[in-house]
């Protein structure tokens, strides 16, 4: 099944995301081996070289490394990729805010809402 | 880098009509680029110049620094936008035509591929559906060792079950060094798999960018802004 891509953002900014994602969420394990550029790009339907440069991004942000022979990896620093999940983390929270501040909420209206909410779960 | 198909003032005209105007293009080699613009915007007319149907009325179109003809024909796998194929005969007679006819024919992949698409091999191509038919040519192309493919509407008549395997195959089976040129109006559908696109208007080249560079610069992607640029 190919990734869901959204169709009006540059396309290696959302495979960025999503092996970001993949990472934090524990897809994908501190020190694993990543499939190929090209298992990668079928996996996802983009094209190869979109995929290609995805990566080599994320190799500069040190998320994961290359090693010459035997392929990619993703980084064995556990505090580094701590440290991309809060940061993902924040950036939700500030999604979240914004949403509910276009719906006129103040901030001590919205803690008691999720509080509720996780009680009644 | 050198050039792997390299366009410089190209021009056909028609009797009075100038299908393509002064075409300067250039495409290395590894990419997979779309050739897109609507109907009677060239695109057909410059694919067939690069396959040696058509002769330029001024200007030149080398493959590899050839001219067209042997040595660039060698290296190009050119998927018509019509049938060509003898349809009394049997799919394998056509795949062993195929493998005497050019050197660079995997049979064993084109197997392969009809295998994965439900398409018996002793069939003759006239009692397979249209589609099925489209099929079989595009398993012709792509089981060739080129290049440079040059594709015209290779999923138009496909059923989207069919695209997606199609695309898949394109993408999983070429070879890194090889360019691909699809002609196409399904952009939404191939989007995803190009490098870089082409828009043809009135034979002349309105856009020549990546996919990911017009999403940036444009914050759409590249079926809305051809709706855009294109508009009736």
């Amino acid at each position: 099944m190919a990734w869901d891509l959204s169709s009006d953002r540059p396309i290696f900014i959302q495979i960025i995301e999503r092996i970001q994602m993949d990472i934090v969420s524990g897809k994908y394990n501190a020190g694993e081996k990543l499939p190929s550029v090209r298992e990668l790009a079928a996996e996802a339907a983009v094209n190869p070289n979109t995929m290609q440069k995805a990566l080599s991004e994320l190799e500069r942000t040190g998320l994961v490394y290359t090693q010459r022979t035997s392929g990619r990896y993703i980084t064995e620093d556990e505090a580094m990729i701590a440290g991309l999940r809060e940061k993902l983390a924040r950036e939700k929270v500030t999604e979240f805010l914004e949403s509910m501040k276009r719906l006129n909420y103040q901030p001590d209206e919205i803690v008691p809402m999720i509080t509720e909410r996780e009680e009644t779960q | 880098m050198t050039s792997l198909l390299e366009c410089r003032n190209l021009t056909k005209r028609y009797e009075n009509k100038t299908a393509l105007s002064d075409i300067n293009l250039d495409l290395t080699a590894g990419h997979i680029v779309g050739l897109l613009g609507p109907n009677g915007s060239g695109k057909t007319t410059l694919i067939k110049l690069i396959n040696g149907l058509l002769y330029p009325t001024e200007g030149s179109v080398r493959v590899k620094g050839h001219e067209i003809g042997v040595e660039s024909k060698r290296v190009v796998s050119y998927l018509p936008d019509h049938m060509f194929l003898n349809d009394n005969r049997k799919i394998k007679y056509i795949l062993s035509y195929f493998s005497d006819f050019f050197e660079d024919f995997d049979s064993a992949k084109a197997y392969e591929m009809l295998g994965r698409l439900g398409i018996d091999s002793e069939a003759k191509l006239r009692t397979l559906s249209k589609g099925t038919k489209e099929k079989v040519h595009l398993i012709l192309a792509m089981s060739r060792r080129a290049e440079l493919y040059v594709l015209d509407e290779p999923i138009a008549g496909v059923d989207p079950a069919a695209r997606d395997y199609i695309l898949n195959t394109i993408l999983t089976g070429y070879n890194e060094q090889a360019t691909i040129l699809i002609s196409t109006h399904l952009i939404t559908d191939i989007e995803n798999i190009l490098d870089e696109v082409i828009f043809l208007q009135h034979g002349q080249i309105r856009l020549h960018a990546t996919v990911d560079e017009i999403r940036q610069r444009e914050g759409k992607s590249v079926d809305t802004l051809f709706r855009e640029v294109f508009r009736c």
